[in-house]
């Protein structure tokens, strides 16, 4: 079994700033984290290569200082990590982003499952995943919170749905994304300790990848990041008076009006 | 203070830490409140490869000695010392395998022990044989093809929920001390079973238990070492283990230490928080200086053991005794400084001051073992060492 697990690196604070001139986050000394999502990425991927053998590997595009992430992720578990880096790649929206690693994919040839997370923290918009697939042709699956059964080139997995679950079937090369339900995270072991030390991550560029430069980085990007800002904080709290009966009978009234209650 | 760890053991140390602050920190108090065996910390730490620290690497091991173990033992003692003492517990057991066992011995049941798959137990108190470990009454019976064991063994760690025992027992009643034997006994043997899981006031997520042995019977090649070397593998054991419970002693004195430091800080009386008074003051600048003292010591006498020292009874025992005294008034004091809420049991402190006692008392009193000093002192005199 071959699985691959795409991640990112991550600023690990939400208290960042975003600079006015490029309109991107302002990185330097902010401390970065794998994306906490991947990390169940990386996780499931482990226990399928525990559960059916294989070989488990992590791939990120990012800048140079990402490889650190991919030595994390050896630490816990991945067997080998490649590093996407090319300033070719510097400014890439989601598009341009599945794109760039959907050619990695092609290049390592063999992969069986394809596993990222839910979505990023810092970019939040979930939507590598099914670009991804999308890009290889192959099915995709969203919001996996349970691998029940792979067997004999298919998989059976359940995914979380706004009213429950659902258990689906799909032949296998596939992509998956998980949610954090799928399972704990292991902390890095010492072995895998010594084994991140001393890993050689490769670094594919956008030589390497064969790709056109027109369809990765800010000129592949089918999106323009127009304007960044805070939202303004409102408050709109109330505080309700009078003895406890009538603040819960008016606390009803005001559920009742916002149509979050309803009924008499 | 600088102890000159190499990177290795700075990895350890560091991973130890972040172990028992991202997994022991949340579940102590509920483990200490139900007695509950802390089996998912042991699988967080088997993955970790933490068992595989004091395992050589021939049987699948990290080729630590005693000096790895104490790190371990102490950062995660830290944090609570009843899931610190299940995991050193493990130690213990395979010590005897690791010093006397044969090489099908080990490759039978290192690797797994170096995986965490299974989890390690030495046995030798009984109900009439504490402190006077020679009044053992437990026996094993030479048999074709192996040995009967007949006994009961106290108050054993891990009881119950280890696989693989190491159990003195007297193979030559006759001889006392001299006809003790060891072997390895793994659960679901026949005739081996469990008895009273005991209550106790401190290291509560551990099991504390006894071993009921009726006509027992071992293969003959589970015996380690020869016939009636039990005693002598049981001192080599405790040797080398003591330092380990000093570490027990140091983790959970840094704990209590730190603890008293910060809420001394919070806590405002007279206007003032309580830091600033000198009397406390005194109180954590005694504390702290009695901790590293006890640190130093035991990663001294730990040391000493892996650099391949022959002998090391009196090192071994002072490095334990003082550390689990430290412990006891460190942890006492702590209690002290948090006054009434110290005393209760919302706050961890007084889970501290009960951890803290056992370190006194196992694996050998610290009233025998000031003898054993005593002992090793006037015997060099005598020599003219
Ligand atoms: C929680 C716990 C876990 C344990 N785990 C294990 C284990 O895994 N394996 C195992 O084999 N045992 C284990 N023990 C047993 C432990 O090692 C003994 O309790 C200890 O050696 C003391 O023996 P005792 O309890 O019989 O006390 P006793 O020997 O009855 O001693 C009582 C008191 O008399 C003093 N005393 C006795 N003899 C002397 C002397 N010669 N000189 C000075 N003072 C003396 C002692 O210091 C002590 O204060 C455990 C005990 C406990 C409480």
């Amino acid at each position: 079994m071959n699985i691959v697990v795409c991640l990112k690196q991550v600023p690990g604070t939400t208290k960042v700033n975003i600079d006015p001139q490029t309109n991107t986050l302002v990185r330097q000394g902010i401390k970065n984290i794998v994306n906490p999502f991947d990390t169940y990425a990386l996780e499931e991927g482990v226990r399928i290569k525990e559960r059916y053998e294989g070989k488990v590997t992590a791939i990120s595009m990012g800048p140079p200082q990402a490889e650190e992430a991919l030595r994390e992720v050896i630490s816990t578990g991945a067997d080998e990590a490649i590093l996407l880096s090319d300033s070719a790649f510097a400014g890439a929206d989601t598009l341009a982003t599945s794109h760039t690693l959907a050619r990695a994919i092609n290049k390592l040839k063999q992969y069986d499952i394809i596993i990222c997370g839910r979505q990023t923290i810092d970019g939040d918009t979930g939507q590598v995943g099914p670009e991804l697939a999308e890009m290889l042709g192959i099915p995709f699956v969203a919001y996996v919170s349970k691998i029940e059964e792979i067997d004999n080139g298919y998989m059976r997995v359940k995914r979380m749905v706004e009213d429950g679950h659902e258990v689906i079937e799909t032949p296998l090369p596939t992509v998956i994304t998980v949610v954090k339900e799928i399972n704990v995270p292991r902390l890095p072991s010492l072995r895998g300790l010594a084994k991140a030390r001393s890993a050689v991550i490769p670094i594919w560029t956008a030589q390497e990848l064969g790709v056109d430069k027109n369809m990765v980085g800010l000129s592949g990007s089918a999106t323009r990041v127009i304007r960044v800002f805070f939202p303004q904080r409102v408050h709109h709290g109330e505080i309700l008076q009078g003895d406890l009966e009538s603040q819960a009978n008016s606390l009803i009234d005001k559920l009742r009006e916002a149509k979050i209650i309803s009924g008499s | 203070m600088e102890y000159f760890l190499n990177e290795q053991q700075k990895t350890l140390k560091s991973l130890a830490r972040r172990i028992a602050e991202e997994r022991i920190l949340p579940v102590r108090a509920e483990l200490d409140e139900r007695e509950e065996f802390p089996w998912g910390i042991m699988k967080d730490l088997a993955e970790a490869d933490i068992f595989r620290i004091f395992i050589p690497e021939e049987y699948e091991g990290l080729g630590g000695g005693c000096f790895e173990l104490c790190l371990a033992v102490e950062e995660l003692s830290r944090v609570c010392s009843g899931v610190a003492v299940s995991y050193a517990a493990s130690a213990l057991g395979s010590f005897p395998l690791l010093e006397y066992g044969t090489e099908e011995q080990k490759q039978k049941y290192l690797p797994d022990i170096a995986s965490g798959k299974r989890l390690a137990a030495f046995a030798l108190t009984e109900p009439t044989a504490g402190s006077d470990a020679s009044a053992i009454k437990t026996t094993a019976e030479r048999v074709k093809g192996g040995y009967v064991i007949n006994g009961t063994k106290q108050f054993i760690t891990n009881g119950g929920e280890a696989e693989i025992y190491t159990v003195i027992a007297l193979t030559d009643k006759a001889r006392g001390a001299r006809g003790a034997s060891a072997f390895l006994v793994e659960k679901d043997t026949p005739g081996f079973s469990f008895g009273k899981k005991e209550k106790k006031m401190g290291i509560r997520a551990s099991s504390t238990r006894e071993l009921v042995f009726r006509n027992c019977l071992v293969p003959e090649e589970n015996i380690i070492g020869k016939e009636g070397m039990g005693f002598i593998v049981t001192l080599r054991l405790l040797d080398r283990s003591r330092p380990g419970i000093g570490a027990q002693a140091v983790g959970l004195a840094q704990g209590a230490l730190e603890a008293a430091v910060d809420y001394a800080r919070k806590r405002i009386q007279f206007g003032h928080p309580i830091i600033s008074l000198p009397v406390v003051q005194n109180m954590l600048a005694d504390m702290a200086t009695n901790v590293e003292a006890a640190r130093a010591l035991t990663y001294a006498v730990a040391r000493t053991i892996d650099s391949g020292a022959k002998k090391f009874t009196e090192e071994a025992a002072m490095a334990k005794v003082f550390a689990s005294d430290t412990a006891m008034k460190v942890a006492t004091d702590a209690v002290q400084i948090f006054g009434g809420v110290g005393y209760m049991r919302d706050y961890p402190i007084e889970k501290m001051m009960r951890d803290a006692k056992i370190t006194q008392i196992y694996e050998g009193s610290n009233e025998v073992l000031r003898s054993t000093i005593a002992f090793e002192l006037r015997k060099r005199k005598a020599r003219r060492e």
